[in-house]
């Protein structure tokens, strides 16, 4: 031991002080770190206290926002058009789900779901943005939402609650109109950074009256204050503050009358308008077929969405606003109006021999045998075509485009609505601006008769009628709280109102185009004008059978009672295959509007026929298809807006059909009336006031 | 004093023993809190194994020199075995464990390990020629010392647990006297090897603790959630706490382990900035009392030990305190005296039993001049 000492230099001595010295670093190092953790914690808990403050707050509290309670939307007598109906629901939050495939899955049984919801969730889970609640189902019954609320902890991202659901009593009548909600889509969450558009269950307005009047119903969302554990169980309730309800928006339809005419429109495919004439309000706007926006606000299901997409009578478009049809004949009382201005002596006659020589063209009248001597007033009931290509030529074409538009044709009205196609009322000018070219003889013979560019929708037509009836630049309107516009304004004299009056009078109750369009009432007499508007030539088809897109748009303008107008309004139907297939409708819609009884006895006679009523129509083919094409449907479009996209084009694109025969003289076809001879009927010729020839 | 107090209770070593028993009452007090304002299960526990271990300890403290000189290699050995014997059972049974279940008892010998270490390697250094001091056999057999038991926590695997016996190893190694440069050539072994173990040796989810400890933001939900609620727990404190039984991050389980590893932050969340000087200052003292034992000592063994049971300790406080403020990544190191478990009770009052020992040897060989 001595050796190894001396060879190495050290001894127990010096390892002594070593130790001394080594284990005084080293605790003077422990000592160092002590002195760093005290300031550590210092730091922590003084110069980050309330960073870490606000964070433990936000993990204990969790503020739940109350969706507010949506306004409702009520029809002029107060009744609800869209209401709420208080239920349980169950949304998802993406971001918060652990693993959401399984969690789905676990959801789907508690609750019986059906395997193409699951299917829907699943991918808008996908697609979603992780922040935005996904409804998995709404309606649930005490017994599934209390089955889902004890799982809680297991099923993170699932948020079970008491809610409100949208409820359209009439279902898909007033879907076009009314709208449905939706859950914000991330891009309205982007225009409006509203945490409530991001509470699950919230739903916003996405279409119609819903979308355009989102602010008034839309309401002030109460709050929950609730401390919760980290799993999300919530300990107690801190503090809870009651929201406040949406207001209520009071429209000027008239709901009975609405449910009615959409119902009344049957298998067909098209709209009713009917305005009030002393206020411009508008009592109904009926477009079918439509979409059940009860099921639209449960979220657009594929196989719903696939059905409604496939159709061809194209159930997601408002065709109140944004159908465009060539009005055809419902024209010719404005063009008698600006025939009137411009002069013409209604009782100047035209000899009608089935057609007119203009230059070396012959163009011909619907009525190919003629109908002989032709004044102003049987130009209206008679519909002939004649004597308007006559009048026309000599007034030009400028007087009677001026007048289609001071009726309305081409107008954009101030509404509420979320579009509205205006249409086209062609002149000289408008031509060459669009195609280059001149304009032709037989441009003006088609704008005369209501076809070749001319567009018009059916609420143009309906105020189109209104203008006529009362000679008042009546303005339409959608809810109470405006203004009645326009009554101010005189359109037109009163001999002249009076004289296109009783002319379309008598194409229902002379010896008109409309014979069958008689209300039954022996006070009341509905004045109207047929139109037939053909949207191919005649070589491709006869415009009432063969394929339904080939058929012909029906349409018909009315009013009543004749000589002192309450109500006008409009009905086109698409493909009707004539104005027979408009003004029957026109004639119901009204009865019921008079005498509520007598019309829905005879709708329900129909609806037999039909095999019941739109809602339950709608139902029965959703089944069928359903269980047709179940497997191979196509997923909606992730945004609302692309189904909206969709549909406008492809409205334009409907409408420009009729525009590929404009490049010719259209050929019309046959009126409503079968023979388009005058109906013998003596009682008709002593009401209408003898003016027929 | 002297007439007052009999000897027996007189002659202890208060100056720890005071600071202890607050220590531990306050951890009972905390383990109340994070038991949702209640004894059971954590707080009563916590109390009864503290007792029955400070008899264990007083025991050790009354061991005699020469025995415990004499047992240091067979314990050493027979600690290895058992710490064979948890692999060999984790093999058996088809899945890694860390503890032996012996009838009642669940013994995790990685635990007894610890202080097993520091004494083997003190008894090696005390038996070593001091000329032979910095020559090869000086680091070679001290190294496979530490290193066996290393491999087999390593393998179990529990990385915590394998610092701590390296650190205390490494300590008694630094106190022997071995050549300074040894550790600076130590160090830079270690600063290059540690990317290497990183990739190769260590686990995925002991990566994960590492990355998200060198920035808990990043992975706010899933592995960054520990250490970013604890100093939530921490900072939202403030100097004087939410109160006792206040705290939501423990109470609301936004804290994970809020009675074991996490306690401190438990404690920091409802006693504030005060409390956790508390805690920080009786380490001190115990910390600093074991130092003065250590250099009290004469004998070049209970010197080596001494100094080797108050790193121990020290690890153990310095790892979990710096991990719970954010300082080091998650491993699985409880805080002494106040985190609920069996095992880290256990090798602290090992440690602190031994440190009695020492002391106990001081006063009964008095101090000698030179030797």
């Amino acid at each position: 031991m001595e050796l190894r000492r001396a060879r190495s230099g050290l001894n127990a001595t010096q390892l002594k002080h070593t130790f001394d010295r080594r284990s005084f670093v080293v605790g003077t190092m422990m000592g160092g770190i002590g002195v760093l953790l005290a300031a550590r914690m210092s730091y922590l808990s003084i110069a980050e206290n309330e960073k870490y403050q606000t964070e433990a707050e936000s993990n204990r509290v969790n503020l739940t926002l109350i969706p507010p309670r949506r306004g409702w939307i009520l029809d002029r007598n107060g009744a609800p058009l869209a209401s709420n109906r208080a239920d349980f629901r169950v949304d998802v939050i993406p971001e918060r789900m652990r693993n959401p495939e399984q969690t789905i899955d676990q959801l789907a049984e508690l609750i019986e779901l059906e395997p193409d919801r699951i299917a829907d969730i699943k991918s808008e889970i996908k697609r979603s943005r992780g922040f935005q609640p996904i409804e998995v189902a709404n309606g649930l019954d005490y017994d599934q939402f209390a089955a889902i609320s004890v799982r809680l902890p297991d099923l993170p991202g699932v948020v079970p609650q008491r809610g409100f659901s949208r409820f359209y009593p009439t279902g898909p009548s007033v879907g076009h109109l009314i709208g449905y909600v939706g859950a914000a889509s991330a891009e309205e969450y982007e225009l409006d950074r509203n945490p409530l558009l991001i509470t699950p269950g919230y739903k916003i307005g996405k279409d119609g009256v819903e979308k355009q009047f989102e602010q008034t119903l839309r309401g002030v969302p109460g709050a929950r204050r609730v401390e919760v554990t980290a799993s999300g169980r919530i300990v107690r309730d801190l503090e809870t503050r009651e929201d406040i309800q949406g207001d209520a928006v009071r429209l000027t339809i008239d709901g009975p009358l609405q449910d009615y005419a959409a119902r009344r429109i049957g298998l067909e495919s098209g709209s009713v308008v009917v305005m009030d004439c002393l206020t411009g309000d508008l009592l109904c706007m009926a477009s079918m077929p439509s979409f059940d926006p009860n099921s639209f606000s449960d979220g657009i299901g594929s196989i719903e969405y696939a059905m409604l997409r496939d159709d061809e009578r194209v159930p997601l478009r408002n065709k109140v606003l944004k159908g465009l049809y060539p009005p055809g004949s419902t024209v010719k009382p404005m063009v008698s109006m600006a025939l009137l201005k411009e002069g013409i002596d209604p009782e100047e006659t035209v000899f009608c021999g089935g057609g007119l020589r203009v230059g070396n063209r012959v163009f011909r009248c619907w009525n190919r045998r003629g109908h002989g001597q032709v004044n102003m007033a049987k130009g209206i009931y008679q519909s002939c075509d004649v004597y308007y290509y006559h009048m026309a030529q000599r007034v030009g074409m400028d007087p009677i485009a001026a007048m289609n538009r001071r009726c309305g044709l081409g107008e954009e009205f101030p509404l509420p609505v979320t579009s509205q196609f205006y249409g086209t009322v062609p002149d000289p000018e408008w031509k060459l601006n669009k195609f280059g070219r001149e304009w032709q003889a037989f441009d003006t013979v088609n704008a005369t008769i209501g076809q070749g560019y001319m567009l018009a929708n059916p609420l143009q037509l309906a105020v189109s009628a209104a203008r006529l009836a009362t000679g008042r630049h009546v303005m339409p309107r959608l809810t109470l709280d405006t203004q009645p516009k326009g009554f101010d304004e005189v359109d037109f004299p009163e001999d002249h109102v009076a004289y296109v009056r009783q002319a379309m009078s008598d194409v229902v109750n002379g010896p008109g185009t409309a014979g069958r369009g008689r209300l039954p009432f022996d006070d009341i007499l509905m004045a109207g004008k047929t139109g037939t508007a053909q949207v191919v030539s005649l070589s491709k088809s006869d415009g009432k059978s063969g394929p339904w897109r080939y058929r012909d748009h029906g349409l018909f303008t009315f009013f009543a009672p004749f000589d002192n107008p309450r109500y006008a309004g409009a009905v086109v139907i698409e493909h009707g295959g004539g104005s027979g297939s408009a003004y029957p409708i026109a004639r119901d819609v009204m009865t019921f509007l008079f005498d509520p009884a007598e019309g829905m006895q005879r709708l329900r006679a129909l609806e037999e026929q039909w095999g019941g009523n739109a809602q339950e129509r709608l139902a029965a083919k959703y089944a069928a298809y359903a269980e047709a094409r179940g497997e191979t449907v196509v997923p909606p479009p992730r945004r609302d807006e692309e189904i909206f996209d969709q549909v406008e084009a492809e409205a334009r694109d409907a409408a420009a059909q009729s525009e590929e025969i404009a490049d010719e003289a259209v050929t019309p076809r046959p009126e409503a009336a079968p023979s388009g001879a005058p109906r013998p009927n003596p009682v008709e010729q002593i009401l209408s006031g003898g003016e027929t020839t | 004093m002297n007439g007052l107090i009999p000897e027996p209770i007189a002659r202890q070593p208060w100056a720890m023993l005071i600071p202890l028993f607050l220590l531990v009452g306050f951890g009972a007090a905390v383990l109340f809190s994070a038991a949702g304002g209640s004894m059971e299960p954590f707080a009563s526990s916590h109390l009864l194994r503290f007792a029955v271990f400070l008899v264990m300890g007083s025991v050790i403290a009354s061991l005699p020199m020469n025995f415990v000189k004499f047992m240091t290699y067979p314990a050493y050995v027979a600690v290895l075995l058992l710490l064979l014997a948890v692999e060999l059972v984790g093999a058996i049974g088809g899945g890694s464990q860390r503890w032996l279940n012996l009838g009642p008892i669940v013994l995790q010998p990685s635990e007894l390990m610890k202080p097993v270490v520091v004494l083997a390697l003190a008894r090696f250094f005390a038996t070593l020629p001091a000329g032979m001091v910095g020559q090869w056999q000086s680091l070679v057999l001290p190294g496979a010392l530490i290193a066996m038991p290393m491999v087999l926590v390593l393998a179990q695997p529990d990385l915590g647990t394998s610092l701590a016996i390296a650190f205390g190893g490494a300590v008694v190694m630094l106190l022997a006297g071995l050549p300074l440069r040894w550790f600076m050539i130590g160090g830079g072994v270690a600063a290059i090897a540690a990317p290497l173990a990183y990739f190769f040796g260590l686990e995925e989810y002991q990566q994960r603790r590492v990355t998200t400890f060198l920035d808990p933001e990043s992975d706010p939900l899933g592995a960054g959630y520990h250490i970013t609620q604890s100093k939530i727990a921490i900072g939202s404190g403030g100097i004087s706490g939410k109160g006792f039984n206040q705290g939501s991050q423990s109470h609301l389980q936004y804290l994970p382990e809020p009675h074991t590893d996490f306690v401190f932050a438990t404690m920091a969340e409802e006693w504030g900035l005060l409390g956790g000087l508390f805690v920080l200052i009786i380490f001190a003292l115990i910390l600093r009392w074991g130092w003065g034992v250590a250099i009290a000592a004469q004998d070049r063994f209970a010197r080596l030990a001494a100094g080797g049971l108050v790193a121990t300790i020290f690890f153990y406080i310095a790892i979990n305190l710096m991990m719970v403020m954010g300082l080091a990544p998650v491993v699985g190191i409880p805080l002494p005296w106040m985190s609920h478990g069996g095992s880290s009770m256990l090798t602290n009052m090992i440690c602190i039993g031994g440190l009695m020992m020492v002391n106990r040897w001081n006063r009964e060989t008095p101090r000698r001049g030179l030797t």
